[in-house]
């Protein structure tokens, strides 16, 4: 499984909350408020997606590309949001994203000292997602 | 269903063999119930060594019945009466039931003549488990400290039964270690029966 290099990485709750915020490059790194005022933007504008589906039953965003980067959406059925900024033609993103549902239905959802809605802080998740993201890597390397 | 049938029908209850019947339940469904107590339990408790000694009662209550069954079922409804018998029994036989495994370790203590230790490198209720920083060495091993203590304490070997973290090196994750300090007249016994 050949993934490419992903930018950035963020979870939002289904009221549009950021709970989790990780990038991986030092190029356009931003503040906590800057990432949450995005993770709030991006919220809305999958929101309004979903109205001007001209046909019923459209889940919103699942792709956006822009001229230097690609972003991949991943709505769980619960309304949590994950989503990555990734290089443009980054394939097997969609695969990334549902490993990293995974991680976060076993690390964050099956830890009791996590608050439902509430910023992720579990060494677990962490650990495992670094642990992903890295493999990752050496995948890309050895292309 | 399938297999519904063919299952004998046992008129009394009673006549039915204590069998294994299905070994496994799933990871998931255990995680989030045991996820449930303790975050239940958070709500019981004002301070955390409270809440430690709420999470051991509840996994004495499985250590007691444990025993009970184990003895039955396994041993023909004997039981361990030395030391190293009943503490061998815990780390393979009572290990292999609840969690699928043999317990990593099994060592004395080096300081204390009274004090044994059970080490897991992942233990089972610990697997999807982070405790936040500010618990400090809060562990949820505490309930499986609890099964131990009551195994231990049913079988005729009252101890003092308590669940750490203990780091090690070169690995990002500590791993548990259930220390066993037995009670002097567990000791008293062993020394009398040679």
């Amino acid at each position: 499984m050949a993934l490419a290099a992903i930018y950035s990485l963020f979870i939002i709750n289904k009221s549009g909350g950021l709970i989790y915020y990780k990038d991986y490059v030092s190029a356009g790194r931003m503040d906590t408020n800057d990432s949450l005022r995005l993770a709030s933007l991006w919220h809305s504008m999958h929101a309004i997606s979903q109205q001007l589906s001209p046909t019923p039953g459209c889940t919103g965003i699942d792709l956006l590309q822009a001229h230097n980067f690609d972003l991949h959406c991943f709505q769980s059925l619960t309304g949590t949001k994950f989503f990555v900024v990734c290089e443009t033609g980054a394939p097997n993103m969609e695969m990334l994203l549902k490993v990293i549902y995974e991680l976060y239905t076993d690390f964050v959802l099956k830890n009791p000292f996590y608050e439902m809605e509430m910023p992720i802080r579990c060494e677990l998740f962490d650990l495992n997602l670094a642990q992903l993201i890295q493999k990752d890597r050496v995948a890309l390397l050895g292309r | 269903m399938i297999g519904v049938g063919k299952a004998k029908q046992y008129a009394n209850v009673l006549d039915k063999p204590l069998s294994r019947g299905r070994q496994e339940v799933s990871l998931s469904a255990f995680a989030f119930l045991f996820s449930e107590l303790v975050q239940y339990n958070q709500t019981q408790v004002d301070n955390i060594a409270e809440l430690e000694r709420r999470l051991e009662d509840a996994g004495y209550a499985v250590g007691a019945r444990v025993l009970e069954l184990l003895c039955h079922r396994e041993k023909g409804n004997r039981r361990e009466t030395r030391l190293l018998g009943i503490l061998s029994f815990i780390h393979s036989t009572v290990w292999k039931v609840l969690f699928g495994k043999v317990a990593d370790s099994l060592e004395k203590g080096t300081e204390h003549e009274d004090e044994y230790m059970i080490s897991e490198k992942e233990l089972l209720v610990n697997r999807f488990i982070s405790v936040p920083k500010d618990m400090g060495a809060f562990n949820c091993g505490a309930f499986v400290a609890g099964i131990v203590k009551g195994v231990l304490d049913n079988a005729g070997f009252p101890a003092v039964v308590t669940a750490h973290f203990v780091p090690i090196e070169g690995q990002q994750r500590p791993r548990t270690t259930i220390l066993i300090k037995f009670a002097e007249e567990v000791l008293h016994r062993e020394a009398r029966l040679g």
